[in-house]
């Protein structure tokens, strides 16, 4: 790696007593001061500000529409047009999982269910919410495009119990998800 | 060699050096080996570490080489004309002509001066057709397969395989989750066609249930019509199944295979010791297969000793000791419980305390069992026969996994001999104290349940609820196969190992540790005896067999320490075979 000798900057005699400076940096924040209290600031209207600067009055005041489409907030599972539950409990997310958040335990489908021939399915599937990190790998890791990371962000609890969301938790928040390949119909 | 002279070159050429080992020159990829005469092409390359992608073949099956996925380039020194002096090179080596076509690896053999290519463009693209026409029907079930992890298929898929598929037809319809047998499922779609169980359920097990119906890409594997897959064998098909057309009943959906550790450790359901791995996630045993062991099991076991691991996790462990306090058992310390222990033994005299011990303990808890004997300084100590009938392959008439090791460390030819005059001295009062370890005197040693009212002590290590703890005024919670270290040495004669694979549950403890601590509590001062190693240590000086070594010196495969003269019948077949040039391995 080459060495690249830097020369610091000559200060001339008004930098070197960094008086302006600070007078420089007080006017930009009165500015920015006095535009607020007239609620002119920048991206006061588009962040739905309270009329106060661009400070939004959380909870009652919520960015959610301004979440990007690429936004990660909890995982969840999601059944298709069907009412199919799309996780056959391949256990891949759980191994991928780099908090180890998930815990599943996989089940056989019962001869009589209509979705037989799938074989398998989670009986049970728990993320603990206070150890996922919102990484998004199970969602990319899953070959039946059954998890998701959903926009939700509030996950709170009083109890670490509460923080672990089990299966029907999962399927409360993913809900139905369409537009998915459906491999495991009749024809495709 | 290059400097010979043309008058001793005849005497000095590779292959005249080779012929007089009986062995042959074969160049793989390049590098010329010496091969014993007769080696498959593929066992070959095994040896000199290229292992040459496979399906069907099975070095301890015959070998139909139906799946085509062994084939390489080989290569003969081209015939010379009438007359006329084969060419060599340098070093004595005729040069070789390759074959435009390529040859199965697992059904050729290797002869003098062949060549074999395992990789080049022509095996590479034969290995990608072969993958192409076996995924062409194969379903994308790798999802809910239990195979995935440790398929075959997956692998060459990814290593030889194409990526992508140019297949837009349906695929090819055929029977799924098939119970072909108590613990077998089928899949037809994912079966590649192999016919390794088939083979297997026809050469080892003896039992030719199975067998391909119908031609083609309609090929089906099925079962004969009125019959099971029901062999006590059938899951070693299950494991040689290069994909997840024949999976566990037991096994299914139950943990994928790359959460799992493997633990080489041995069976201890019969005489044999067959060699197991033990595939564990955190504390749970998730299944068992047999481990490679040319002298003990080959590479099969029966699959009533392979799923006998249930209760090891069960209700009926023992998780803390348990002592009886007014026809009640309560839980207590082990330090109490120990001291209650030598408390009542000791309130007895020597001559009235036995000892009953297991033929399913290991050598190093067998030699503590004896120093507890000498402590206490009774003659009375015995084992528990355990036979019933054997089979004609793995299953040993001696349902005591360390019978020949307990005759070594005991010193005895009968280490069953007292069992009966201990029976007799509780039923006529003689005996007041009995030591039981690890067996229920109830169901395995002829006492009745009301014989042991007569003792004034019970003491019992054990795993399960059973008969015996009932009337035992302490149980001692130990370890099972699986949670502990130690050695056992099986009919024939081979000292082998028992690795912990997973830990034993709440206060259990080592049975080996119990016996020390007991030793302890009796003689009221320390021994050095701290770890199993130590144990050994101690046993190898006593037992002149077990000289020289440790546990570590064991090794996966056990020593030979003796001989007995038994021959395990399964392994009497495969030689046979072998002899025979059926199979290879």
């Amino acid at each position: 790696m080459a060495v690249i000798k830097l020369q610091r900057p000559k200060l001339n005699f008004g930098e070197k007593i960094y008086f302006g400076a600070l007078i420089k940096g007080f006017i930009l924040t009165m500015t920015h001061a006095v535009k607020s209290l007239l609620g002119k600031s920048a991206s006061a209207d588009s962040m739905a500000s309270s009329g106060l600067g661009v400070t939004m009055q959380f909870p009652e005041q919520r960015w959610d529409e301004h979440l990007p489409e690429y936004y990660r907030g909890a995982p969840a599972l999601v059944t298709d047009e069907q009412g199919r539950e799309r996780c056959v409990s391949c256990q891949l997310c759980e191994f991928i999982c780099p908090p180890k958040a998930i815990k599943i335990i996989p089940s056989e489908i019962p001869s009589d269910d209509p979705w037989a021939k799938v074989e398998k399915r989670p009986k049970e599937f728990d993320i603990d919410m206070i150890r996922c990190i919102y990484c998004g790998m199970c969602e990319e890791v899953c070959p039946e495009q059954a998890i998701f990371l959903r926009k939700d962000y509030l996950i709170t609890g009083l109890k670490r119990a509460d923080m672990v969301h089990d299966k029907k938790r999962l399927y409360e928040i993913g809900g139905v998800r369409t537009g998915l390949v459906n491999k495991w119909n009749e024809l495709k | 060699m290059s400097d010979t002279s043309s008058a001793t070159a005849e005497l000095t050429l590779p292959k005249d050096l080779a012929a007089a080992n009986g062995m042959v020159n074969v160049q793989i990829d390049g590098v010329w080996h010496q091969f014993p005469k007769g080696t498959r092409m593929i066992e070959a390359c095994r040896k000199v570490g290229t292992i040459v992608p496979h399906y069907c073949y099975h070095p301890k099956l015959s070998s139909p080489g139906n799946c085509r996925m062994c084939l390489v380039q080989m290569g003969m020194p081209p015939r010379s004309a009438p007359g006329q002096q084969p060419q060599r090179d340098e070093n004595g080596y005729e040069p070789i002509g390759w074959m435009p076509r390529p040859v199965i690896a697992c059904a050729n053999t290797v002869s003098e001066n062949m060549g074999i290519r395992t990789s080049g463009e022509l095996v590479e693209k034969c290995r990608e057709g072969v993958m192409e026409f076996l995924l062409i029907n194969h379903p994308l079930d790798c999802p809910i397969c239990d195979q995935a992890g440790e398929c075959r298929l997956q692998e060459h898929s990814v290593e030889h395989g194409r990526g992508a598929s140019r297949f837009v037809d349906m695929k090819v319809k055929k029977p799924k989750n098939v119970e072909i047998g108590p613990r077998i499922r089928l899949d037809d779609e994912r079966c590649i066609m192999c016919s390794r169980c088939i083979r297997f359920m026809d050469e080892v097990a003896g039992d030719p249930v199975l067998g391909f119906t119908q031609r083609g890409t309609h090929t089906t594997l099925t079962v004969h019509p009125g019959r099971l897959l029901d062999s006590n064998y059938s899951l070693n098909t299950a494991d040689i199944c290069p994909v997840g057309a024949l999976t566990s009943n037991d096994f299914r959906f139950q943990m994928r295979v790359w959460f799992l550790k493997e633990t080489p450790t041995i069976d201890v359901n019969c005489g044999t010791g067959t060699n197991i791995t033990v595939w564990a996630r955190g504390n749970t045993i998730h299944r068992i297969t047999p481990r490679q062991n040319d002298e003990v099991n080959s590479t099969w076991m029966p699959d009533s000793h392979r799923l006998n691991f249930h209760y090891i996790d069960g209700e009926a462990r023992f998780t803390e000791p348990l002592s009886k306090v007014d026809a009640q058992h309560q839980a207590v310390s082990w330090t109490d419980a120990l001291k209650t222990a030598a408390a009542k033994l000791k309130a007895v005299s020597p001559g009235q305390i036995a000892i009953i011990a297991s033929g399913r303990m290991t050598n190093e808890e067998l030699y503590l069992t004896k120093s507890l004997a000498a402590q206490i300084g009774s003659p009375h100590l015995s084992l528990v026969p355990r036979f019933a009938e054997p089979d004609a392959l793995l299953i040993a008439a001696d349902r005591n996994p360390n019978t020949t090791g307990a005759k070594l460390v005991l010193e005895t030819e009968d280490p069953f001999a007292k069992l009966d005059s201990i029976r007799e001295g509780v039923r006529s009062g003689q005996i007041k104290a009995l030591i039981v370890l690890g067996e229920d005197l109830v169901t395995d040693a002829g006492f009745h349940f009301s014989d042991l009212a007569n003792l004034d002590f019970l003491v019992q290590t054990q795993i399960l609820a059973n008969p015996t703890a009932l009337a035992a005024d302490l149980v001692l919670p130990a370890a099972a196969f699986a949670e502990k270290r130690g050695s056992m040495v099986n009919l024939s004669g081979r000292l082998q190992r028992l690795n912990r694979a997973v830990e034993m549950p709440g206060q259990a403890r080592d049975d080996w540790e119990i016996l020390r601590e007991l030793i302890i509590a009796l003689s009221g001062e320390n021994n050095d005896i701290h770890l199993i190693e130590d144990v050994f240590k101690a046993m190898a000086e006593a037992v002149p067999p077990f000289s020289g070594l440790t546990l570590s010196k064991i090794g996966h495969q056990g020593t030979q320490v003796l001989e007995t003269g038994y021959r395990i019948p399964l392994l009497a077949n495969e030689r046979a075979a072998k002899a025979a040039g059926r199979i290879n391995g």
